[in-house]
Parts: structure tokens; C-alpha cells; sequence
């Protein structure tokens, strides 16, 4: 008797602590900036599917444009607040990283569902801090109407800088108002680009800035000439007066143009012209950006099981990644090539394997806690230098004397 | 000031004050010594909070020996040089026409305040587009009589005046209507007698309007020097402090070292040397105010 009673008291202990989990689904919040305009009905419909394959687990959705996003999620955690999953680009991802403000999903991700590549760049020390969700590149767009013009060859994958230079010119001499190539000379172009010519910002320790040295300055020189001087091929700030690099692109005024895939959707409808991309071009050799979007989730997270299953499932889950698919969202950071046969088929540009090509160049941003603060130094001297006549060598100077103050390593 | 004698008096009024006295003490007061706290300290925004460590007065020299501030303080006072005497010009001048009576006089007192209850996120992108180089609305006209407008905004020696510009449009009519007020409580007998000594307009608006409106134009000068030393929305919508840091002022580097770097100790030091700046520039005004404020009517 008194062995049923226990018996039955246990059984009842047991139903009254399972009671509440089976009754209430965990609720997370999602705070998310890639999905905002364009891209909100994909979003909602994949965590429609994901709620479905997981009904104890309810999200709830917090969308920030791209430009509040950062600010937004900053004001959070500093005030505690941190929403359990948060999207992130790559450059932040790694600014949160170095804080410890990601907490550590080692043995939390099936990773065998994401591509080595793209597990490698949210992994430290063997610790997995984030789950890959999407990625984009950039490439070399050009108007083939501007080169049949010029009656010069289009560019392959095997061109140079010198080579577009040399292109640039002669499409330059078509017009006034026509130009030849358009790569803005900023922070992540330049550190991207020196990589291409054997340079970097830092040392491979990361103890000291090498902004200043041989290769970088040979890099900055051959930037400044596209919009210094008489003949110069890249439009400055000025003349471009207020258009942006992808209007002058789809209004046929610009005969190159480095810039982002995601600038497919646009070109396509905008363009009455036929255009054409490749790898983008290399100085020694090919060096590319690699863009990841990837879902952190917050270390004060209460339900951190929860947090990285949904991450997980925004990552790899099958019928999440076709969506993304069918909706031509960026691509999935997904194991199985094969699935992505489906993105190579839609045209223009008739080149499109150039996207994956470009994976194979990859250069990561500077993995710098301060990377904010380098850039913004960075920035504001590149920015001036179209204005100015300060050579390549002084500008750098300038900005190796000023990350060494500034205490940022 | 009042304070009533009965108990029961004091009560009620505790009451009623407390919601705002709540507001401002969390609001504003607790976060003004916060910052003061902060300031000392190396605090980064993302970090929990027991990683905070106090550093003294390392925030305030590094700020104070960098190359940065006397970029910020030379910007800051272009847009204050250029901004007080066109506002006081611009708002002295509207409230004059509207002291007049004359048709449509309603209709333009309209015009003349609608850009003020404009938002400014509104207006600075309105402004950039009339302020573009190549096909902004101001060029154009520009061009009608000849002239061929700079890049502005784009520009490194003219984006700060663009902002100016735009910031005169936004702001005229709200001080207009300060001016105004002091004009209309002018006695009608000062000009009556002026005119019967044979005064000319011109000799009556600075012999009369002018002294008789000092103590609201010294007021307008006191608060446009504070709020220009603040000056930020215009600056972060219309130009983010570029081209190559040509209009970086202080709210902008605070706000970016706040949110962007996440240094919030170095952004709570800028705030108290912009306080301290403030406070001098007051009180130097306060003190020339003798010279030329004229309270005796």
C-alpha cells in the first residue's frame, strides 16, 4: 500500500512539473534587420514553418531597418535587455564576439548541415558563437552596351586592376558623363583590396596596424588615380551630385561597377542594356568579400536551448532554406552544394556561377573588437582624398598615426 | 514662493507634483550623475556591467589632448558664426513684416511657421535634395542669375553653410513669432512722439524697436548659442558628420562614440566638457549683457 501511494505521489509530481511545458510554449524573441522591406513576407512565412515543426516554441519577431538595427540591439544589451536570438552581419558579429556578448552553441547546432567554410568564420578557439544563416559577395558588374561601344573585349575572371584601368579609359572617352568604373574607396573596399596585393591592416598577431606599408600604398595609389586628375575614370562625390553608384549603373553612364548580388533584382528590372558580371579583379592576386548573415544568441538568454534550435532551424532547416531559395533572399550557408543549382538558372547575369567562384577569394574583415572605431578613423581620410591632392603614402601615414593613438589593439 | 501653512495643503500638492518630480529625478537627474560616474570610467556599451573599471580622468585628457576636439569646437562655432546673425537678421526681419497689417497676412504667418512644426528627419531630406549639386533647386536658381552653385553638401567648405541654410528655413519662424510678441508690447506714444521730432522709419527701428526688443533678442542670442553648441539632427540626417569629417560637431561624436564605438565613458566625458562650455559662454553673455540690454520699459 504504502509502496502505490509513493508510487502514485512520484507519478503526480512528475505530471504537475511536465503540466506547465506541455501547456505553455516557450516564447523567444528574434530581433532581425536583412528581412526588413523587401524580404518581411519570406521571413514571417519561415518562422510560420518553423512554429509548426515546433510547437512548444512560439518567436516573437522584432524587425529593425538595416540602418537602427545596430543602435537598437546596442541600447538592449547594454540595458540588459538582449533578445534571446539576434541577427548579425559579419563585421558586428565579430565586434560582439571579441565582447563575450554571443554566447558559446558548441554542441547546441547540428553542424554538419553548414558548409566548412562559413562554421569557420563564427568559430573560435573551437567554439561555435553563431549559426550561419545567409551569405552574398560582391562582383564585377559591367554594361557590355558601354564596352561594344568602346569596341573593347569584356572582362574575364582573369583580368587585373591594370586591365580595367586600362578599360575604364577607353570608356571614359565616350562621353562627358560616362564612366568607366565605380569601386567606392572606403574602409571595406580598401582592406579587401589590399589583401589582393599581399598587404593587411594589421599584423597576422594583431599587435600593430601595418596601414602604411608598400603594398597598401600601392593599392591607395591605384585607387586615387581613378578619381584624381584630368582624365580620371571614376566619377568623384561631385560629380556624381547626389546620384548613387547604382543609378548611374542602370541609366548606362558607368562602364563597370563593383557592388554587391544583391544588386541582381534591381539591375534587372532597371536595365535596358545587356550586363554581364565577373570575379572581381585582383591587383597580385583575387581577394573578395565574403558577407554572412548569422543568428547569435544572447548569453543572459533563459532559454538558451530554445534560442539555438530556432537559430538552427533559420539556418539549415529544409523547407526554410527553400524558401529563401524561392524568394532569391541571399543564399544559404548550406552544406549541400546541390541545392543551390537552383540560384545559377536565373538570368540575367548569364554568368551567375561568377558568385560561387568568388567564395573561392574570400577575404574576412579585420577580426578587431574596436573595428568600429578603426573604420570610422579609416573612413574619414579616405573619404577626403578625392578632395584633396594628399598623396597615397601621407594619407596612410596619417592613419597609421592615428590608430596608434587611439589605443584600439 | 508659496508654500501653504496647513498640513493637508502641502499633502495635495506633494502629490500632484510627484509624477513629474519622478520623471525628471529618473529621467534627467539620475542619468546626468550617471555620466558623471561614467565619465570616469572605461565602459563599454555591450559589456555587463561589473567589467566597468575606473580610470580617473583618462577619458577627459584623452579627449582633451586629441586632435579630434579642436575640429569639433572650429565646426561647431562655424555653424554658430554663420547661424546666429542670419537668425537674428531672418527673424527680426519676418517679425517686422507681420507687425504690419496687410493682405494675406495670415497666409504668410502660415508659411512662415509650417517649416518649424516640420519634423527635421522631414526637412533634412527635403534640404538634401534642394541642396544637391547637379540638380538640387537652389543651384538652379542660382544658375538663373549666373551663378554656378558649389556641391554643398558634398563639399567640404560648404556643407556646413547647407546646413545653415536649411537650418534658417526650418528655424525663422518660431523665433519671428518671439520677436514678434516683443513688438507688439511696444507702446504706440514712443513712436507717436519720434515722429512729431521728425524721426525717419530707419532712425525709429534703431532708436526704438531695437533697444525697446533687447532683452528678446538677448534672450534669442542666449538660447541659439546653446542650442547651436547642441546642434545635431541636421548635421547626422543631412550630412553624418562628412564629408571626411568636415561637419562633426559634438552631439554627433557623442552620439557616435556612444552607439557606434560603444565607449560610453568617453561619450559621457564629451557631454560634460560640452556642459562646461555651455556654462562659460552663458555666463560670459550674461555678463556684456549690461552693455547693451536695455529692461526699462
Amino acid at each position: 500500500m504504502k509502496k502505490t501511494i509513493a508510487l502514485l505521489l512520484v507519478l503526480l509530481m512528475v505530471l504537475v512539473q511536465g503540466l506547465p511545458v506541455l501547456a505553455e510554449p516557450v516564447t523567444i524573441t528574434y530581433a532581425h534587420f536583412s528581412g526588413s522591406g523587401a524580404q518581411e513576407e519570406t521571413l514571417k512565412k519561415m518562422i510560420e514553418v518553423f512554429e509548426e515543426k515546433n510547437p512548444d516554441i512560439k518567436v516573437d519577431l522584432q524587425i529593425t531597418g538595416f540602418q537602427d538595427y545596430f543602435i537598437k540591439l546596442a541600447t538592449t544589451v547594454g540595458g540588459g535587455n538582449a533578445p534571446d536570438v539576434f541577427e548579425m552581419n559579419m563585421e558586428n558579429y565579430l565586434s560582439y564576439m571579441l565582447r563575450d556578448a554571443c554566447a558559446d552553441l558548441t554542441g547546441l547546432v547540428n553542424t554538419e548541415n553548414y558548409s566548412a567554410g562559413t562554421l569557420e568564420a563564427v568559430s573560435s578557439d573551437g567554439k561555435l558563437y553563431a549559426v550561419p544563416m545567409s551569405f552574398s559577395t560582391c562582383i564585377l558588374i559591367y554594361n557590355k552596351a558601354l564596352f561594344d561601344e568602346a569596341g573593347i573585349a569584356y572582362p574575364n575572371d582573369e583580368w587585373t586592376w591594370a586591365d580595367i584601368q586600362t578599360a575604364a579609359e577607353a570608356i571614359k572617352a565616350l562621353g562627358d558623363d560616362i564612366w568607366g568604373v565605380f569601386q567606392p574607396i572606403t574602409y571595406n573596399e580598401f582592406y579587401k583590396s589590399v589583401k589582393g596585393n599581399g598587404g593587411s591592416l594589421l599584423n597576422e598577431d594583431y599587435t600593430a596596424f601595418t596601414a602604411n606599408s608598400p603594398e597598401n600604398i600601392a593599392v591607395l595609389e591605384a585607387m586615387l588615380k581613378r578619381v584624381r586628375g584630368e582624365n580620371h575614370v571614376q566619377p568623384t562625390a561631385e560629380e556624381m551630385a547626389g546620384r548613387g553608384d547604382w543609378d548611374m549603373f542602370t541609366e548606362g553612364k558607368l562602364g563597370m561597377i563593383i557592388t554587391g548580388i544583391w544588386a541582381f533584382p534591381t539591375f534587372t528590372e532597371k536595365c535596358d542594356f545587356d550586363w554581364d558580371i565577373v570575379v572581381e579583379p585582383g591587383y597580385d592576386k583575387k581577394s573578395t568579400f565574403f558577407f554572412a548573415n548569422v543568428n547569435c544568441v544572447s548569453p543572459s538568454s533563459e532559454k538558451k536551448e530554445a534560442a539555438a534550435k530556432f537559430a538552427d532551424a533559420m539556418g539549415s532547416d529544409p523547407d526554410i532554406v527553400q524558401l529563401r531559395l524561392d524568394a532569391s533572399w541571399e543564399l544559404p550557408t548550406i552544406a549541400d552544394q546541390s541545392k543551390l543549382t537552383q540560384y545559377l538558372e536565373v538570368t540575367p547575369p548569364a554568368n551567375r556561377s561568377a558568385v560561387f567562384d568568388s567564395m573561392d577569394y574570400a577575404a574576412a574583415p579585420p577580426a578587431l573588437k574596436e573595428a568600429g572605431a578603426a573604420s570610422e578613423i579609416i573612413n574619414d581620410v579616405l573619404s577626403t582624398l578625392e578632395m584633396n591632392d594628399v598623396s597615397a603614402e601621407e594619407a596612410l601615414n596619417d592613419i597609421q598615426s592615428q590608430l596608434d593613438d587611439a589605443d584600439l589593439l | 514662493m508659496y508654500i501653504p501653512n496647513s498640513n493637508e495643503k502641502r499633502k495635495a500638492i506633494t502629490i500632484f507634483l510627484l509624477p513629474s518630480i519622478i520623471g525628471v529625478i529618473g529621467f534627467c537627474l539620475l542619468p546626468i550623475l550617471a555620466s558623471a560616474v561614467f565619465s570616469l570610467m572605461d565602459y563599454d556599451l555591450l559589456m555587463p556591467m561589473n567589467t566597468m573599471k575606473f580610470v580617473g580622468l583618462e577619458n577627459y585628457t584623452r579627449i582633451l589632448n586629441g586632435k579630434e576636439l579642436p575640429a569639433v569646437i572650429k565646426h561647431t562655432f562655424t555653424y554658430l558664426v554663420l547661424y546666429l546673425p542670419m537668425i537674428l537678421l531672418t527673424s527680426v526681419g519676418e517679425a517686422l513684416i507681420l507687425n504690419k497689417s496687410f493682405k494675406g497676412r495670415g497666409v504668410f504667418k502660415t508659411i512662415c511657421y509650417t517649416p518649424v512644426i516640420t519634423s527635421w528627419v522631414a526637412a533634412a531630406v527635403v534640404w538634401q535634395w534642394v541642396l544637391n549639386g547637379k540638380y538640387g533647386l537652389l543651384n538652379q536658381m542660382l544658375s538663373m542669375i549666373g551663378i554656378t552653385g558649389p556641391a554643398w553638401l558634398n563639399s567640404k567648405q560648404w556643407a556646413m553653410p547647407g546646413i545653415v541654410i536649411a537650418a534658417i528655413w526650418k528655424d525663422t519662424g518660431y523665433y519671428a513669432l518671439m520677436v514678434l510678441a516683443a513688438l507688439k508690447s511696444i507702446d504706440k506714444t514712443c513712436y507717436e512722439a519720434a515722429e512729431i521730432d521728425g524721426a525717419s522709419g530707419f532712425k525709429k527701428l534703431t532708436a526704438i524697436t531695437l533697444p525697446l526688443i533687447s532683452p528678446t533678442l538677448f534672450l534669442l542670442i542666449v538660447i541659439n548659442i546653446i542650442y547651436g553648441l547642441q546642434v545635431f539632427d541636421s548635421v547626422l540626417i543631412m550630412t553624418n558628420g562628412g564629408p571626411g569629417g568636415a561637419t562633426t560637431v559634438f552631439l554627433e561624436r557623442i552620439y557616435k562614440y556612444a552607439f557606434k564605438q560603444y565607449k560610453m565613458g568617453i561619450a559621457s566625458a564629451y557631454s560634460w566638457i560640452l556642459f562646461a562650455l555651455i556654462l562659460i559662454f552663458t555666463a560670459i553673455q550674461f555678463k556684456l549683457q549690461r552693455k547693451w540690454v536695455n529692461y526699462d520699459v
